[in-house]
């Protein structure tokens, strides 16, 4: 199948939160099973236990490290810190208040004297009220996180932050449980966005994430926390950050970190086959679709063949009951590589 | 050595109990609710040692725990927990319920601790009739108070506070006239607020870490950042912190352990409750000191810090400067608690209000702060009374929303340099001749420094690309060269004080 769409065009899927029902199960093959031969085999887990694994290592391997958030302390809703505290202590793993931006706020100092402070926000959705930190968590993000180290030329960092939020769609999540925040992260330089779609890829890229030496907001698909399940190697080993796979086939490109992201790989497919689609979850108008097409368009012009097609969540809250109208599904992709391919 | 003993309260009749406690020794005081009542009191340090029970929502049974530290005349307490939610926390061990003279008959154990029960319904009152009272040392015209405790205070120390205020002083008004006329883009100035600013520096330790706003100016002063320094950032040349990105005032130094003013309110907050968490994970001999304003407080941040400063038994002194006016915004349009220091409490957090004005009450304040912080691995929470006597920025005008009067009297009658000169010419460490040495030496460095700032080239264009992130990604790779060879092109649209 994914050989197949070669020929349609180049196809950019950001975070495959609804891989399974968008493109149909032998291109979810493909996804879960991705020819990424970094460290050795390991056992078949799902995407949550991939992340517990690289928090574990993170924890074990720097005993700079902390993690925390609501619920933390118990193992996370989405059960990602399951037994952290009991092996590492209520000192390094450990609830926090019911309060974004103090979540944010808190990590911020604590990476900003050496340390590696992974916050969870427990639901992206509710990542606003840290918008500053981060700036709060987005305002903590947007203000402090992503400007610590350019407000003071570099005498202070917190490039220590790592911010997991689980994202997207989840069936029934409804407006509040469900939401793609990645592209208000993007329009701000200063911290990084990484969203992983597979197992392995959540362990290798959260691992470098949190080594990275700047502020990552990390966004876990929750939809694929348990559906999504592969080998994954057991030991220590991260992704590289900024590198687009075409490993799961020359034309459809997992882009897997937003800020910065790999135009060249996508310039060079485009190059190829003179067309594109985009999709993504989140609101189609002013989402990172429209960044991507609008540098491809600068680059690549005179190759395209088509205009830039974006399938993308609607401009709409995201809906409960509407969620399958709202959804970048497999037929709104399929007809739209089909009207990009006959134009 | 902590001591505790348990009294009995006696009923006056119609259901208010007055709880006499001696102390006439202990200077300052605390009261600490029974570990069956619901309410936690102010800490504060009282002078009247009656408190009547109504005050506070008392409960009919409760037994009041007193408490004082027999090593200290001061003592802060009430609230590393909230009675209700931790029995007590470490002050109360199992063996010391065997004590309590009255049990509750009646009582659940809900989540958190066990609550007794009451047939009266009583709403906690939202303010107390009688508000907290500030403590002092100095009297206006810089007389110690009869009864009042002060930590020492040598004339080291006595002197270095008081030439760091003047310093401060010079400092604002002549950067303020440089930006009146021009030549700097933007300037605030901590006129009034130079004994918070000077004396809360002088009680901690260079290891203190400190997170301020934008009107502490005077801890940096203290620590040793030069006239220079603080005229290159507001210059923003390419000698100052932050390579000219920010606003002026927005200092920092990572040697002097004084991170990065940031605009925002109150995010600060947040920050140094993780900075401070961090201090206490590897045992270290410092706490950190927050700054902000009143009108901060209205921040979420701020109620986030002050909660997860509780929680997380951080070493934190957080310090209020509460000089009345947020901008245009008056206290009375802030908040209707009887100001910051009452917040606190309701936080488990022990709290003190002081007078601003008063450089010794400051120091000892802070000192004892910064012991308790670190010694015992908690917050603490310090409002410091005082007035903005200057506008908020040079952006503003305040004789538009306040009188004229008002900024005068405080300008002339509460000026906290004026009490602090008094104290140390009444100690003999002062006279007319050191002052007019000091005033015309600094009037000099500062309009040095300000020429000097001035002058001095501004930072390379390369560093508005540079510290985005640690290295320079492809991106901002690309927009950097883009844009020279737009500058290339257009050489006239961009200002020619920017090395290329």
């Amino acid at each position: 199948m994914a050989t197949n769409l070669r020929r349609f065009g180049s196809i950019f899927i950001r975070g495959f939160s609804s891989s399974s029902s968008v493109l149909g199960s032998s291109v979810e093959a493909h996804l879960l099973q991705p020819p990424v031969a970094t460290g050795t085999a390991g056992k078949s887990i799902n995407l949550y236990t991939a992340i517990n694994q690289a928090l574990q290592i993170a924890l074990d391997s720097d005993p700079r490290s902390y993690i925390f958030g609501e619920d933390v302390g118990f193992g996370g809703v989405f059960r990602c810190t399951t037994g952290l505290a009991d092996q590492f202590g209520k000192h390094r793993v450990f609830n926090t208040p019911l309060c974004e931006q103090g979540i944010v706020g808190f990590a911020i100092g604590l990476a900003a004297m050496g340390n590696r402070a992974i916050a969870e926000i427990q639901f992206a959705d509710y990542i606003f009220p840290a918008f500053d930190q981060a700036n709060t968590s987005t305002m903590l993000i947007v203000n402090e996180a992503a400007k610590f180290r350019y407000r003071s030329g570099n005498e202070f960092n917190c490039g220590g932050l790592t911010i997991r939020a689980p994202y997207g769609a989840v069936g029934h999540g409804g407006h509040y449980h469900s939401q793609s925040p990645e592209a208000f992260f993007c329009h701000v330089p200063g911290i990084k966005v990484v969203i992983p779609r597979s197992p392995k890829q959540a362990k290798g890229l959260l691992l470098a994430s949190i080594r990275e030496p700047n502020p990552v907001v990390f966004f876990e698909p929750k939809w694929l926390y348990r559906l999504a399940v592969e080998e994954v190697p057991e030991g220590d080993y991260t992704l590289p950050l900024s590198e687009a796979e075409e490993g799961i086939s020359c034309e459809l490109i997992d882009l897997k970190t937003l800020i910065p992201w790999d135009k060249e790989t996508v310039e060079a497919s485009v190059r190829k086959t003179g067309r594109l689609l985009i999709s993504h979850e989140a609101p189609v108008t002013g989402g990172f679709g429209a960044e991507i097409s609008a540098s491809i368009v600068e680059r690549c012009f005179l190759r395209l063949e088509a205009p830039v097609a974006r399938v993308c969540g609607l401009d709409t809250p995201f809906p409960l009951v509407f969620e399958p109208f709202y959804m970048p599904t497999k037929n709104k992709i399929l007809d739209a590589i089909k009207d990009t391919v006959n134009y | 050595m902590n001591i505790s003993i348990w009294l009995t309260r006696t009923k006056i009749g119609g259901g208010n109990f007055v709880k006499k406690i001696i102390c006439n020794n202990l200077g300052l005081c605390s009261y600490y609710h029974s570990p069956t009542s619901s309410t936690t009191l102010l800490n504060s340090h009282l002078s009247n040692s009656t408190i009547r029970s109504k005050d506070y929502g008392f409960h009919r049974k409760g037994t009041f725990r007193f408490l004082y530290s027999s090593s200290s005349s001061v003592m802060f307490d009430g609230g590393r927990r909230h009675n209700a939610t931790k029995a007590g926390g470490q002050l109360l061990s199992e063996n010391d319920t065997e004590n309590i003279v009255f049990k509750e008959s009646q009582g659940e154990e809900f989540p958190g601790g066990k609550i007794g029960f009451t047939s009266e319904m009583n709403f906690l009152p939202g303010s107390s009739e009688k508000r907290v009272q500030c403590y002092r040392v100095l009297d206006e015209d810089g007389y110690p108070l009869s009864s009042t405790t002060m930590e020492h205070v040598s004339k080291e120390v006595g002197l270095k506070v008081y030439s760091g205020m003047v310093r401060l002083q010079t400092m604002d008004k002549y950067f303020y006239e440089a930006q009146r006329q021009g030549r700097l883009s933007f300037y605030m100035t901590s006129f009034g607020e130079e004994a918070i600013n000077l004396a809360s520096a002088a009680a901690l330790t260079s290891d203190d870490l400190i997170l301020a706003q934008y009107r502490e100016p005077g801890i940096l002063l203290w620590r040793g950042f030069t006239l220079q320094e603080f005229a290159n950032q507001c210059f923003g040349n390419n000698a100052g912190h932050g390579k000219g990105r920010q606003m002026p005032v927005h200092y920092g130094s990572k040697n002097l352990n004084f991170m990065t003013i940031s605009s925002p309110l109150a995010t600060q907050l947040p920050q140094a409750v993780g900075v401070a968490y961090s201090l206490k994970i590897e045992k270290k001999d410092a706490c950190v000191v927050a700054y902000f304003g009143d009108g901060t407080t209205s921040e979420g941040d701020f109620h986030a810090a002050m909660n997860f400063a509780a929680v997380m038994d951080a070493p934190i002194v957080f310090i209020c400067r509460n000089n009345g006016w947020a901008i245009s915004t008056p206290v009375t349009d802030q908040f209707r608690s009887d100001g910051i220091v009452v917040k606190g409490p309701s936080y488990g957090i022990q709290s003190i209000r002081v007078d601003g004005n008063d450089a010794l009450a400051i120091y000892g304040a802070v000192h004892k702060a910064r012991e308790m912080a670190i010694n015992e691995q908690r917050p603490i929470l310090i409002e410091a009374m005082t007035y903005r006597v200057g506008h908020h920025s040079t952006s503003d005008d305040s004789t538009k929303y306040r009188p004229i009067d008002e900024i005068e009297h405080w300008k002339t009658m509460h000026s906290p340099i004026t009490r602090m000169r008094k104290w140390i010419e009444r100690k003999g460490w002062w006279s007319e001749k050191h002052e007019l040495d000091l005033q015309s030496d600094l009037i000099n460095q500062v309009k040095n420094a300000i020429g000097e700032a001035e002058k001095a080239v501004k930072p390379q264009l390369r560093y508005l690309f540079t510290d985005v992130y640690e290295d320079l990604p492809t991106n901002l790779i690309e927009q950097e060269r883009l844009l020279r060879e737009t500058v290339q092109r257009h050489p006239q649209d961009f200002p020619i004080d920017v090395p290329l």
